[in-house]
This record gives C-alpha cells, sequence and structure tokens, in this order.
C-alpha cells in the first residue's frame, strides 16, 4: 500500500522543504518507489532543492488542470532511479489546486509508487489544506522555540479533524514529530527548548532530531538533498530519520554540544 | 460536513428553508475587561436567574469597535455559558474582533451600516462571501458517539486535545485521557477529568451546575472555571501547579486542593 507524507508545519521557513528532499531521497536510495510533489504554489522550491529546475518542463498544475499527464510532468532523479520529482507552477493560481484534481493525481500516483511526500505551504491556507487532506501520515516540522512549538501544536489539532481519514472516520493520521535546525548550544544555554521540553509540550512520537548545520545551505545551493552529504550531521540526522520512519529503533544523535578545539578534536568522541 | 445535494435522493423534501425574525436580547460591551464584566454579570443574574437560562444572546461589538480593542471571546463565552446563557453572534465589531468571535464560532452578524473600512462599496457580493482567512481556526472535535463505559451524553476524548479545538460536553461529563494543550479549550455541563497535563482552559459546570468539578493529574491551566467562577493562571497557587487537583466551589469561592 502506499503513503502519503504530507510535510507541514505552523510557522513558515522551519525547514520542511529541506525535510521533504532529504526524506523523499532517504526512501529512495533504500529502494523504494517515491515521488515527491511540491504542495507551494508561487514559490516553487522543492525542484531547486534537488537541482532539477533547469528539467522542469509541465508542473503539478497542468497535470490537474489536464494539459499534460502525470509521466510528462513528473521529473526523474539523475542519481537515484527511483526517485521523481513532481515540480510546482511559479505562475499560477493556489487555487487551481482542487480537491478533486489533487485526489486524483495522488489516486494516480498511487498505483506505481510506495511513497508520495507532500511538501506543504506553512500554516493551513489552501495549499496546505490540499497537502495534509489526504495523508496517511503526518511529519510536522518544528524548531526548538516557543512559538514554533505552538503553531505545531495547533496545526496537529487541525491535521486531526481536516483530513480525508477524519472525514471517513478512518484510523487517524500517523503524526510525527521533527525538530530541526537545533542548537545543543543555545539549548544548553536557555535560548532554545530543549528536545525534553518539546515532547512534553507536544506528546508525540519524536522521528528526529536535524542540528542546525551549514552544510543544509551549501547542500540546497548546489541542488543535492543533504541527505546524500555523507559529511553533515544533518545528513546523518536525515538518514536516521527515514529509518526510523521505517520502522528502526535508533538512538537519538546530536543532541549534545560538540567539543570544539584542537583538544576535543584529539580526545572528544 | 459538506453534503452533495445533487446525489442526495430529491423525492421528499426533508425540511424548508425559510427566513424569520427573533428578537434577542443583546448584550452591549461597554469595556473590554472581563474581569468587570464578570463580577457584574453575576450580580445581574442572581436577580434574575430564570431570565438568563438557556437564552440565546448577541454580543454588541459596537461600543469597542474602534481602536484596536481585542475581547478575549473565549474567556467572554465562558463566562457566559457558566451562566447559561448561550451566545451566539457578534455584531457591529471591527474585523479582528469579528476573527476572533470567528475562531470561537460566533456567527459574524450584520448590523445594518457597511462595515467602515477595508471594503469598497461597488462590490455588493462581498459582504456575505468575503469571510476572512483567519489563521487561527477553531477546531470543534465532532461529537463522537458515547464511548463505553460512559453514559450517554458524557463524552470521553483518548487524543490530546490541541490548540485551537474546542470540545464541549452539553451535557454530562467530559472526560479526557489525554492532555490539553495550552489554547484548546474543554468545555462541559458535568465535570470535567484529564488525565494528561491540563495546559488550556477548562470549564465545568458551564450550564450552571455549580456541584461540578474538574480533576486533572498535572495543572498547568490558563483558565479554571466551575459554573462561571473562573480563576485565570495568574491567579492559580504556584504550590499547585503540576500537582494533581480537584477544583470545586465552596460558597463563591473556587478552592484547588491537591489530591
Ligand atoms: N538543519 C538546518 N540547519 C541550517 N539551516 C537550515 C536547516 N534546515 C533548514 N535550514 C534553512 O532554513 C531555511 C528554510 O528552510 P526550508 O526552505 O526547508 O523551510 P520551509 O519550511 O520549507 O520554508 P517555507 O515555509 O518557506 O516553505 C533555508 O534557508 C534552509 O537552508
Ligand atoms: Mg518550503
Amino acid at each position: 500500500m502506499t503513503r502519503i507524507i504530507v510535510v507541514t508545519s505552523g510557522k513558515g521557513g522551519v525547514g520542511k522543504t529541506t525535510t521533504s528532499a532529504a526524506v523523499a531521497m532517504g526512501l529512495a536510495q533504500r529502494g523504494h518507489r517515491t515521488v515527491v510533489i511540491d504542495f507551494d504554489v508561487g514559490l516553487r522550491n522543492i525542484d531547486l532543492i534537488m537541482g532539477c529546475e533547469r528539467r522542469v518542463v509541465y508542473d503539478f498544475i497542468n497535470v490537474i488542470n489536464g494539459e499534460a499527464n502525470i509521466n510528462q510532468a513528473m521529473i526523474r532523479d539523475k542519481r537515484c532511479n527511483d526517485l521523481y520529482i513532481l515540480p510546482t507552477s511559479q505562475t499560477k493560481d493556489k487555487e487551481a489546486l482542487t480537491r478533486k484534481g489533487v485526489g486524483k493525481v495522488l489516486d494516480e500516483l498511487s498505483e506505481s509508487f510506495d511513497y508520495i511526500v507532500c511538501d506543504s505551504p506553512a500554516g493551513i491556507e489552501h495549499g496546505a489544506k490540499m497537502a495534509m487532506y489526504f495523508a496517511d501520515d503526518a511529519i510536522v516540522v518544528t524548531n526548538p522555540e516557543v512559538s514554533s512549538v505552538r503553531d505545531s501544536d495547533r496545526m496537529l489539532g487541525i491535521l486531526a479533524s481536516k483530513s480525508r481519514r477524519a472525514e471517513n472516520n478512518q484510523e487517524p493520521i500517523k503524526e510525527y514529530l521533527l525538530l530541526t535546525r537545533y542548537c545543543p548550544q543555545r539549548v544548553k544555554q536557555g535560548e532554545m527548548l530543549h528536545v525534553d521540553d518539546v515532547q512534553e509540550i507536544l506528546s508525540l512520537h519524536l522521528l528526529g532530531v536535524i542540528p542546525e548545520s551549514r552544510s543544509v545551505l551549501s547542500a540546497s545551493n548546489a541542488g543535492k538533498p543533504v541527505i546524500l552529504d555523507e559529511k553533515s550531521d544533518a545528513g546523518d540526522a536525515y538518514a536516521d530519520v527515514v529509518e526510523r520512519y521505517l520502522g528502526q529503533e535508533l538512538p537519538h544523535r546530536f543532541l549534545e554540544v560538540q567539543r570544539k578545539g584542537l583538544l576535543g578534536r584529539l580526545f572528544g568522541g | 460536513m459538506s453534503v452533495n445535494l445533487s446525489e442526495e435522493s430529491a423525492q421528499v423534501s426533508a425540511f424548508e428553508l425559510k427566513g424569520s425574525t427573533f428578537t434577542l436580547p443583546l448584550l452591549k460591551l461597554l469595556v473590554p475587561d472581563m474581569e468587570l464584566v464578570s463580577g457584574q454579570l453575576a450580580h445581574r443574574v442572581e436577580q434574575a436567574p430564570d431570565f438568563f437560562r438557556n437564552t440565546p444572546v448577541i454580543i454588541d461589538l459596537q461600543s469597542l469597535a474602534s481602536g484596536d480593542t481585542g475581547v478575549d471571546f473565549p474567556l467572554l463565552v465562558g463566562l457566559l455559558r457558566g451562566y447559561g446563557m448561550i451566545p451566539i453572534g457578534v455584531r457591529g465589531g471591527n474585523r479582528s474582533q469579528n476573527d476572533a468571535a470567528h475562531a470561537m464560532e460566533l456567527a459574524i452578524l450584520a448590523d445594518g451600516r457597511p462595515p467602515k473600512s477595508e471594503r469598497s462599496s461597488s462590490s455588493k457580493t462581498t459582504e456575505r462571501s468575503s469571510r476572512p482567512e483567519t489563521t487561527q481556526e477553531t477546531v470543534v472535535v465532532s461529537a463522537t458517539a458515547p464511548a463505553a463505559g460512559t453514559e450517554a451524553g458524557s463524552r470521553m476524548i483518548t487524543r490530546p486535545v490541541r490548540s485551537g479545538q474546542r470540545v464541549y460536553a452539553p451535557v454530562g461529563d467530559l472526560v479526557i485521557l489525554s492532555q490539553v494543550s495550552s489554547g484548546a479549550e474543554v468545555l462541559a455541563a458535568g465535570n470535567i477529568h484529564v488525565y494528561g497535563a491540563l495546559r488550556g482552559r477548562a470549564l465545568a459546570g458551564v450550564k450552571g451546575n455549580r456541584e461540578c468539578r474538574i480533576f486533572c493529574q498535572d495543572l498547568q491551566a490558563e483558565l479554571v472555571s466551575v459554573a462561571g467562577n473562573y480563576r485565570i493562571s495568574e491567579h492559580i497557587e504556584d504550590s499547585k501547579r503540576g500537582k494533581p487537583v480537584q477544583i470545586y466551589l465552596k460558597d463563591d469561592a473556587l478552592i484547588i486542593d491537591e489530591l
């Protein structure tokens, strides 16, 4: 059975697109046929992070409007055969995402894919509602700060009631917490919430903690999901996330302050 | 839930839609201070309790509409309900007040004159259709059938009640096996039991039953109320925070006792 995963958040700029790209690539690398769909109409960017922006001919909206078929619009990743990208339009109106149209595209993709990753815009505007409506699983991306945690809580409430599963009285959407841009140093100084506090407030299954890392920006500038960067702690953390999502139990890493300096590097573990 | 009318069988008409006028009491707010409102309301209700019981009321915001006076609708609605009234809508508010009222599921009633700002007089159709896209969205958890082991009317909720959600048990008790997040609201005509942390608002005895109690495992509430007698977070002693407690009325005082 295909799983439709929505990557969502209450606040913007918390790392949804970064996460969608990494998780989709991670699933595909492990042999699962995966497609990642950009629901952020008007702010096309998953294709940039995936490094395929110059190969876009048709987009998600074209498919919904019947101007192209799915196979014309999907772009196959050059690094991984099992990964496809369905980009969105920069120019069209987000109202073009109709529930019927989106449902039809997802149904068609469900015939050939194991995982459909939906990169949602922030909040609860139209595109976000469309992305969450059909979801089986939700990854709620949260930064370790009070406002982001609050907004995530609100998103979780909406996820619980505004979905196909809720309307059909099916088992509710499976919700996962992903804490990103975590900076142990700043947690220690009391400038950021500790992972335990976030988890206590949201009482949600913790899928992973992604450290704040410069490698995220350089990876996205290079058009490469950070999970492909073997030297990146954020990349490693995303690899763990994918394994945990697939059912492995792994301890959480990158929660402590890294020791810096020569002595730290010589003796540090 | 939306009903697809075209697919409904169209043989027997199940209802008629008709226009009708009612005269409803208007609560004209003159100050945004809910402490003050609460105190004076208590006095009024005392004088004529039957007049207020199960009475629908409209909240008039006209006096507060200029400037950016915020109205604490969750608190106000809780108060009114606590005194047995049924707040159904607002009129005369400004945009942000209307948004806040809408978030509490109050109807926004037109008051005869066009809203002052943000709308061109040429577009007649906007009046009804342009409900502003609020970032706040109140979700009322749909009425679940009573779970096994609960009396008819009582409700049992097994998942967290999240910020923006409101759960209301119009008759009987409300049992919540998980947490109530900050920004969430739980209301019951009867008792309220929360087996996780209570971080939001809990209003028991909203129809005026003074015998009702609130029980919770971990008190971190923003507001607790029994039959309209409420206490806000600021007035909850630190010594009771994070503790399992019961909350009840004794004479007119709200008592918080450790369990
Ligand atoms: N772990 C991280 N470490 C450092 N920077 C990060 C990390 N995750 C994301 N960022 C940066 O934060 C910014 C926002 O990330 P991203 O675009 O993934 O967020 P988003 O939630 O999709 O935003 P939007 O709500 O605008 O769609 C980007 O500049 C990205 O490089
Ligand atoms: Mg994004």
